[in-house]
């Protein structure tokens, strides 16, 4: 078998095309279907890094600080998404707490820790492409994608704010500002097409896959 | 081999305006010996079925693997579900005098009339309306791909792009419910415990996900059963009609 690096075939409907030669910022998109075919990723890849970086801090911070606290008849009550996790587990509802726990903490965790395993050698050109595990790490981030779901946890404790206002004394935490950046950063983060770090970190560098096998 | 056109336009292509004549008559890698990597989009030629790709090591498939059946199961199990994450108390709040069991409806009705009607049209569309329809446009798809119609393929490819985005949001209801949970524990005052609807709820979420992740967009776009339309089945037909 032998790679054809000239053609493109687009993933939601398998056209064949001729791989387009992208100005800075263009999409080529499938003339059958409209899926995006290839983005280019020039400066985008350089700015990913640093968002990586400001997204795992705001996740500690996320995490590591109540989300809300509530007053009610002099008494308070606050809770931190791990807090509630827990909560939930102890009350027997363990697989709906493991659920929560792997989409709001576990995998978008995940694939930040993965993005700055694979970007910090290549911003700063340690190695020469071998890193051990890209492939593992890059199919896991694949797979993961789809299940990150911070943004939606984050309307999620907008509705429950609302909710609870009506019966006591809502006060945000610093977790809820920090969970309000992280979404920001990670749409951004996430965004970028695990397909074209294949390219990049693989396929382009040649010696990186020959060095890993 | 039409494989020539290529578009770089950001605009990419008209869109619903176009009739389906317009659609360009493109060549799909199934008909020939071109294999794309599902996973790291690399493009081979001359390759095998379940041979490795070179660059991600991943079998090379040319259709996700049992994509319809799989689909079918998980929508059967996302609608056998969403009738207790419907009619089960997701929430149950307990303070000094009453006990109060709510359901997904019963809580878009306390918002409605509490006045808050935009919350109210929000968990509506993400815990009510989402999943509906998600359940339905697969069903769609699924059905229209098994038959290998030809109809409103455009359209369809745009609806399964739909259920892709939206399908994450109907896990709203959970999250609202796990925060008031772990929030609202004050001992013999007020505390908020989680209905087993909530469970209920949370595996339709996750059933319609894995449907729409084993639905294999291509198959819309198909005209001869993939399962038996490799390469070389379709030599021998073309083989067959020349006899």
């Amino acid at each position: 078998m032998q790679e054809r690096p000239d053609l493109i075939v687009c993933e939601e409907c398998d056209a064949i095309h001729r791989r387009p030669v992208l100005a800075h910022a263009e999409v080529a998109r499938c003339l059958r279907c409209g899926a995006e075919l290839e983005r280019d990723t020039g400066s985008r890849l350089e700015r990913l890094l640093p968002l990586t970086v400001a997204s795992l801090i705001m996740f500690v911070i996320a995490n590591s600080f109540p989300i809300v606290q509530i007053e009610l008849q002099g008494l308070t009550s606050d809770t931190t998404l791990f807090g509630a996790v827990m909560v939930l587990n102890g009350e027997g509802m363990s697989l709906v707490a493991m659920l929560v726990l792997a989409t709001t903490i576990l995998f978008p965790l995940m694939q930040m820790l993965v993005l700055l395993y694979l970007l910090l050698p290549f911003a700063h050109d340690i190695h020469d492409g071998h890193r051990p595990g890209v492939k593992i790490l890059l199919r896991l981030m694949q797979i993961v994608r789809p299940w990150g779901m911070v943004e939606v946890f984050l309307l999620g404790v907008l509705v429950a704010l609302v909710k609870l206002s009506n019966m006591a004394a809502v006060v945000p935490g610093v977790a809820l500002w920090a969970f309000g950046a992280l979404t920001i950063l990670l749409t951004v983060v996430v965004s970028f097409n695990p397909r074209y770090l294949w390219r990049i970190l693989v396929s382009e560098r040649g010696d990186g896959g020959e060095a890993v096998r | 081999m039409s494989a020539g056109t290529h578009n770089t336009g950001v605009d990419g292509i008209d869109g619903a305006s176009q009739p389906v004549a317009a659609i360009p008559d493109l060549d799909s890698a199934i008909g020939t010996d071109i294999f794309p990597c599902h996973h790291c989009g690399t493009v081979w030629q001359g390759a095998q079925q379940d041979e490795q790709c070179e660059v991600c090591h991943a079998p090379l498939h040319r259709r996700r693997i049992d994509s319809l059946n799989r689909t079918w199961a998980f929508l059967i199990a996302a609608c056998i579900m969403y009738i207790p994450a419907n009619l089960m108390p997701v929430m149950i709040t307990s303070t000094l005098l009453d006990e109060q069991r709510d359901t997904i409806m019963s809580g878009i009705v306390y918002f409605w009339v509490s006045g808050s009607w935009e919350l109210a049209i929000v968990v509506f569309v993400a815990s009510f309306m989402v999943p509906l329809f998600k359940l339905v446009a697969l069903i769609i798809l699924t059905v229209s791909a098994r038959r290998r119609s030809s109809w409103q393929r455009l359209q369809r490819a745009k609806l399964y792009r739909v259920v892709e985005t939206i399908g994450r949001w109907s896990m709203l209801d959970v999250f609202v419910v796990s925060l008031l949970t772990g929030l609202v524990q004050i001992e013999g005052f007020a505390k908020i415990t989680a209905g087993i609807g909530v469970a209920a709820f949370g595996s339709v979420v996750v059933f319609t996900m894995l449907a729409s992740l084993s639905f294999d967009p291509r198959l819309i776009w198909d005209e001869v059963d993939p399962e038996a339309g490799q390469a070389t089945d379709k030599e021998q037909q073309k083989k067959d009609m020349n006899d």
